[in-house]
């Protein structure tokens, strides 16, 4: 029939255009040379300003696009090099603090780098008092006294503090995103009713760093570029484009494909699928999130020593490690995240259900011990969970989970109204103090002083001991007796306290085999581009 | 004398067309408060503290307690649902409780790039579902309907999420014939980003306007894929129908009359019965392109399209309640203008529904 034509005709037009479309695809598969092309998903960034960024992905940004004073070796974890401050050193009364600025640096507007930029940007930080302010007002600054405790004079800068700190921990602090200096000049020039520049550092950067945003998207990407002449050494790569790709499917498509270069969002499954690919590499490396089961100490049986060593040899830490969490956990049993100062990788404990059962017995509770345990609805915590439901009914405890949002959960947590519950933890800052204050200081153990922030307070656990030694640690000025003074907490902690460190969590970056010198920062989660070859 | 009766005056009416509209926003509106209710209802009971969402996990108790009063959950429920109305109705959708920026804000950017997918898919679905609906419907029962109705079965019953990657590894992954995942290729998305005016949002428009046109072709070959898995299900939906609605127009008389007058079949289908079939296919395509509207979440994500599918998935998952709902009310009011729209088009169109 006719009317056969028009149709074929319509048909041979759509596909002609999809054709068309379709073309170039191929000619544009690789990436740009001179770019490197991340997926990850930023949707968490709150704000790039250094001095309010408190989010993974923000303060990656932050941490190529600003510099501090005083920083991390990204190729060697942990160790303290200098950053826009050549020398550094604490006074014999243990609370002034003298940086010296390095010459000759200038910030991406040209503008020459000051001894007043570094101690206004710290200003700032207390002034400001966001997000991450606490790293630095820990130290005794407010926004009254912040003017006379950190000053300037001439290439100096001095901070005093408000009582003698381990210095290691003040260094520590500052090489945290919020010690970021800016461009004074700059910054107050795109002030806006007394934000001291915020607003305009919610989507500016005004830093000394390797990399200079270009353009930034939120929840999409963001581009930077690298600056001629940093005082540290070009960045080797051009350009940097970061693409807000969260599922992990698709990223492992990109990847295989040559679309991006490097993936940090690739789940098991994929890494599985891509094994015995030449062309992607997947590196694994230590992050700082420390999984945990802890038991409110309100509970009488759980407050009870022998059901808290028996539970500990009732969780099959190897066999999880070995089984749904490949590659994603590993076993570790201190509140400090290894990488850490005083960090510790002894694991004393492995399933044992003879052991659990006979420590039951002895502790006199009514057994079989009924218990239920709050969990956050997500899959490895569910399977985690399940698996220590499973031993713990071997030994005598019967689990019930109650499984629920990640706010539920949480909003019952700081409430203390759980039995057990399986949580993490991650750092805030690059110092031990910032594990041990929570897990072992709780100034007040009673319901009506509601430290929230405390996770000893939480589980109603009184740290006894454990609290002199913890704020001894933190003024000891010897770095190598304060290593000693966090393993002995740790050591006791592990045996002694109602928290149940099970796991460290894994970063695994997928990468294209010809990419180089990717540093995820580990523990400290800053991610450095400027060593990035391919 | 005769009295000539005052006539009395005829009431006053507006314009039949202004009635029409009249009330057609009227109960738009009512429609819009009572969407608006529904999601206040479920951002209260949802087992989610939009406080702790915020400040999250390392606040202190009073920083809770100023939160709380700073988002006005201290007052009444009544209130708080006066406000919450007030606030959408000036197209203030509240905060975000991960980004901290308006949500109206945020799905300003994210709008162009759903409307874009959503526009090309029902372009897709109308080229190919009408067409091949007419094609079913003049041969019944012969191998060509067969093919039709079961690949319009296939477009119904296949997940989109399954369709979607399957899609992706064989045409981008494997066979290399059309852009990956994302609106670009990274080299042409850094210069979109840098060099070419976003005027619109919608990537081919502001590409053509700017007269970049290798740019234009590198978009185009990015979006065949989503929208082709986005128009497949719609493409099944209009087939169907425009099969049936031809069927029925096909036995009318005039049609006979039209045949033993002699005209030719190619007239009678594509001219006489398709305009007449039409009038209710114009509903049928008004409402799958406010489906795909709403509809592209899983196709956004797996083929990582910044839009509103994106943006509400994302939200989802981090337990932003706020932005969840202001994309839901934004997704409905849509829907229910497209839905209005079509109503009224179909009442202008065709003089038997005045």
């Amino acid at each position: 029939m006719s009317f056969d034509l028009p149709f074929r005709r319509s048909t041979a037009l759509v596909l002609a255009s999809l054709l068309a479309g379709a073309a170039p695809a191929a000619l544009m598969a690789q990436t740009p040379e001179d770019t490197l092309v991340i997926a990850d998903a930023i949707d968490d960034i709150v704000s790039i300003d250094p001095h309010e960024a408190f989010e993974f992905s923000g303060t990656d940004l932050v941490n190529n696009t600003y510099d501090s004073l005083v920083e991390l070796d990204p190729t060697r974890p942990g160790e303290l090099v200098p950053g826009l401050a050549e020398s550094w050193d604490v006074a014999e009364d243990g609370v002034t603090y003298t940086f010296k600025i390095r010459p000759d640096v200038s910030f991406a507007s040209g503008n020459p780098l000051r001894a007043e930029d570094a101690a206004w940007s710290l200003q700032r930080v207390v002034k400001l008092n966001k997000a991450p302010a606490f790293i630095l007002t820990q130290f005794g600054f407010t926004p009254e006294n912040v003017e006379e405790m950190i000053t300037f004079d001439g290439d100096t800068v001095t901070m005093k503090t408000d009582k003698p700190y381990a210095p290691t921990f003040v260094y520590n602090c500052l090489t945290a995103a919020v010690g970021a200096i800016v461009d004074k000049e700059t910054v107050m020039a795109n002030e806006v009713d007394g934000d001291m520049g915020n607003a305009w550092l919610k989507t500016n950067t005004a830093g000394t760093g390797a990399y200079v945003l270009r353009s930034y998207k939120p929840s999409d990407s963001y581009i930077l570029e690298a600056r001629e002449g940093h005082w540290r050494g070009d960045a080797k790569l051009r350009r940097v484009f970061m693409r807000h790709i969260p599922e992990g499917a698709t990223n492992r498509l990109l990847l295989e494909r040559g679309d991006i270069d490097i993936s940090r969002e690739v789940t098991s499954v994929d890494i599985e699928g891509m094994e015995g690919n030449a062309d992607i590499r997947v590196e694994t490396d230590l992050a700082g999130y420390i999984y945990y089961v802890s038991a409110n100490q309100k509970n009488e049986a759980l407050a009870n020593p022998k059901v808290l060593e028996a539970m500990r040899w009732a969780i099959d830490y190897q066999g999880m490690t070995e089984s749904f969490l490949k590659g994603e956990q590993t076993v570790h049993q201190a509140f400090l995240p290894r990488g850490y100062l005083g960090s510790i990788d002894e694991t004393p404990y492995s399933l044992d259900i003879e052991k659990a059962k006979a420590l039951l017995a002895e502790s006199g509770v009514t057994l079989p011990l009924e218990i239920k345990m709050s969990v956050r609805n997500s899959q490895n915590r569910t399977d985690m969970a399940q698996s220590v439901q499973n031993t713990f009914a071997q030994a005598g405890i019967n689990l019930t989970l109650s499984i629920g949002e990640g706010a539920e959960v949480l909003g019952e947590y700081r409430a203390r109204q759980h039995d057990l519950t399986l949580q993490s933890w991650g750092p805030d800052y690059p110092d031990p103090h910032t594990n041990a204050s929570t897990f072992a200081l709780n100034a007040d153990n009673s319901d009506e002083a509601n430290l929230t922030g405390s996770l000893a307070w939480r589980n109603a656990y009184d740290p006894g001991e454990l609290m002199a030694l913890t704020e001894a640690a933190v003024i000891e000025r010897d770095a190598d007796k304060r290593r000693a003074l966090y393993e002995e907490i740790q050591r006791k902690h592990r045996d002694t306290s109602p928290f149940i460190a099970m796991f460290q969590e894994n970063n695994r970056t997928a990468m294209r085999s010809n990419v180089q010198n990717f540093y995820t920062g580990g523990t400290v989660d800053q991610a450095t581009y400027w060593l990035v070859e391919k | 004398m005769t009295v000539v009766p005052d006539t009395p005056a005829p009431p006053f009416r507006l314009p039949r067309p202004i009635r029409l509209i009249g009330g057609t926003a009227l109960s738009l509106a009512i429609t819009i408060l009572g969407l608006l209710l529904v999601t206040f209802i479920i951002g209260r009971v949802v087992p989610i503290d939009p406080v702790l969402a915020i400040i999250g996990e390392r606040a202190t108790t009073e920083q809770y307690e100023a939160t709380r009063i700073a988002l006005g959950l201290d007052e009444p429920m009544w209130k708080q649902f006066a406000i919450y109305v007030g606030d959408a109705v000036q197209g203030d959708l509240g905060q975000s409780l991960r980004t901290r920026r308006e949500v109206s804000e945020d799905i300003i950017r994210y709008f162009p790039a759903t409307l874009e997918l959503a526009t090309i898919a029902t372009l897709f679905g109308v080229l190919v579902g009408v067409p091949a609906g007419v094609l079913a419907a003049t041969r019944p029962g012969t191998w060509v309907d067969q093919i039709v109705r079961i690949v319009g079965l296939m477009g119904y019953s296949m997940p989109v999420f399954w369709l979607g990657l399957l899609a992706l590894l064989i045409f981008y992954g494997i066979l290399g014939w059309v852009g990956g995942p994302g609106r670009l290729d990274a080299g042409f998305s850094m210069m979109f980003e840098l060099d070419v005016p976003q005027r619109t949002g919608m990537i081919l428009i502001d590409t053509a306007l700017a007269g970049e046109w290798a740019m234009f072709r590198n978009a185009l070959s990015h979006i065949v894929l989503p929208s082709a898995v986005l128009g497949y299900t719609s493409m099944a939906y209009i087939s169907r129908m425009t099969r049936s609605f031809m069927m029925n127009e096909l036995g009318q008389e005039y049609i006979t009359t039209a045949r033993v007058k002699g005209m030719p079949e190619w007239r009678v289908v594509w001219v006489h019965a398709l305009k007449n079939v039409m009038v209710p296919l114009i509903t049928v395509i008004a409402l799958s392109y406010a489906y795909l509207l709403e509809g592209s979440v899983l196709t956004e994500t797996i083929f990582a399209w910044p839009g509103l599918g994106s943006y509400i998935t994302d939200a989802l998952f981090a337990a932003d309640m706020p932005a969840v709902l202001g994309g839901t009310v934004v997704v409905g009011v849509v829907f229910v203008t497209l839905n209005m729209a079509s109503d009224l088009l179909y009442r202008l169109v065709d003089p038997r529904a005045r």
